[in-house]
């Protein structure tokens, strides 16, 4: 079994031909799908936890605070005392609730995270489904999530939580058509739609110095969009701590509370992964067409830490959007939707399309 | 075409302006040596509080343990809660007569809210703000301090 940081592919299959030759196919297919299942909700327990820390960390920083530092060295266990503590805390059950949909809720936002994260490209060959439609699944089932939000909102039979779910439901709505069109920018200029493609399109240059202008536009529209579509601040009026005390998950408590809370990090993970994968080149390295010494330098580094370091900057973008502009009010929040992002998205497409047409771009 | 150059005009603003705010929080995010928490338990040998601080009431006693307090009171009754108590004492004068002076100045910390009007009203200034503020103790008796110290006298030359 051959094991190399830089490509993850022979690793795969070895592991899939010994799983294949000792088994029935049936049960090696359970045994590859309950590994990987193990693998993702490993890493997605402490993505979370890392998350939940290093906003608290950006945010004290900007702030001109210490922040956490009292559990572990700088604090670093703080989020897995934080996380003992719900886990032992009871479970209150609201009167009047609808009991069904109240439990089911928290589980739809987390069930929709996993779903978008396997179609995530992190390094070669580390990718549990490389659907050749991967940019439309992740948009379709990440939309989802607005479903457990309203599901919440509706079945905890309380005021705050009501408006929560509906101005969320207004919002994703409206910013995922944003999120949408920015990624067809993209994948006119990628001409596919499936992740790994995408990904070895750019080992000549990232889309977004090959798409020029447009591709900046889309980016700068990306970023924007999702974060609103992931409900963060400054467009976070569906939890409006200030309005609504926590918004759709104000009547939830214990775990329950913190699956809605890690859900929040994990979208916010898997919007800069996407970003990442398409504007910055996911694990590619930063290669330049034509320069083969610096590309065999850039090359040395492995792909999964180029993955890493991607995505966790654009996570600290989005962090800085919130600890730095106030919240939007719901009209300032809709005008900034229909009146100035989606037309520019549309021009936008139409530039992008004229451009690959001409064959302008690199 | 006027609105249509003011469509662009506004994002290019409001890009600018974002663009502005960022800096400054991105700005303070790679300086930490700008942190002005303090690290309390930590830093007990060498914290200083500020000048106006209001620790606890204190009676200052010069090198020689006098004091200025006079005893007349007026800190007692303009107490709102009663944390005050004056105990005076009468001495014999060399000239006949008999002169006030204090006993004991009784200074109940624990009914205390630091409002200051004592040490505003006094007219010998012989009270002020001390910088002490680890006041937990595990009995409550220890919170009732007697201010004036023992065998302490007054400075001559305060009048009434």
């Amino acid at each position: 079994m051959s094991f190399s940081i830089y490509d993850f592919t022979a690793f795969n299959q070895a592991i899939d031909k010994a799983l294949f030759d000792n088994c029935s196919p049936f049960w090696a297919t359970v045994w590859e799908l309950t590994i990987i299942g193990l693998v993702f909700l490993i890493a997605y327990a402490l993505m979370g936890l890392f998350l939940v820390y290093a906003e608290r960390k950006v945010c004290a920083f900007i702030q001109n605070r210490v922040g956490p530092n009292r559990v572990g060295p700088y604090g670093f266990f703080q989020t897995i005392a934080d996380f003992i503590k719900l886990m032992l805390k009871e479970l209150i059950t609201i009167k009047n609730a609808d009991k069904v949909l109240f439990n089911i809720a928290p589980f739809i936002v987390i069930i929709v995270n996993f779903m978008a994260i396997a179609a995530i490209p992190f390094a070669k060959g580390l990718h549990a489904i490389d659907f050749d439609i991967g940019i439309l699944y992740v948009v379709a089932v990440s939309s989802l999530s607005v479903v457990g939000v309203l599901l919440a909102g509706w079945s905890s039979n309380s005021k705050f939580s009501l408006i929560g779910a509906m101005r969320s439901g207004a919002q994703i709505v409206s910013y995922e058509l944003s999120v949408s069109l920015s990624l067809i920018t993209m994948i006119i200029l990628a001409g596919t739609m499936q992740f790994s493609a995408i990904v070895e399109g750019q080992a000549d240059g990232w889309f977004i110095f090959k798409g020029h202008i447009p591709a900046i536009i889309a980016f700068v529209v990306y970023l924007i969009a999702s974060t609103a579509e992931i409900n963060r601040g400054p467009f976070d009026l569906a939890e409006a701590e200030s309005e609504l005390t926590a918004g759709f998950h104000t009547e939830y408590s214990g775990i329950k509370f913190a699956f809605f809370y890690l859900s929040e990090f994990m979208n916010m993970f898997i919007v800069a992964s996407i970003a990442a994968t398409l504007f910055l080149g996911g694990w590619m390295p930063f290669h330049i067409g034509g320069w083969t010494g610096f590309n065999n330098v850039m090359d040395f580094i492995p792909p999964i830490v180029w993955y890493i370091g991607k995505t966790f900057f654009l996570i600290w973008v989005i962090m800085l959007f919130k600890w730095t502009f106030p919240r939007l009010r719901i009209d300032q929040l809709l005008t900034l939707e229909w009146k100035y992002l989606l037309p520019i998205n549309l021009v936008n497409i139409l530039i992008m399309a004229f451009i690959v047409l001409m064959g302008w771009h690199f | 075409m006027n609105s249509f150059f003011k469509y662009f005009s506004d994002i290019f603003r409001a890009v600018t302006s974002l663009l502005k705010g960022m800096s400054v929080t991105a700005g303070y995010f790679f300086s930490p040596g700008q942190i002005v928490t303090q690290q309390y338990p930590e830093n007990r040998k060498t914290l200083k509080m500020f000048d106006r601080f209001k620790g606890e009431v204190i009676m200052p006693h010069n090198g020689q343990n006098q004091h200025r307090c006079t005893g007349c009171a007026i800190c007692e009754t303009n107490c709102p809660n009663g944390s005050i108590e004056i105990i005076q004492a009468k001495v014999d004068m060399p000239d006949g007569k008999k002169k006030r002076i204090i006993d004991k100045h009784i200074y109940h910390l624990s009914m205390c809210t630091f409002c200051g009007l004592c040490i505003k009203s006094c007219p010998s200034n012989a009270l002020a703000w001390g910088q002490e503020f680890e006041h937990a103790v595990f009995d409550r008796t220890k919170l009732t301090k007697i201010l004036n110290q023992p065998g302490s006298s007054i400075i001559k030359d305060i009048a009434e």
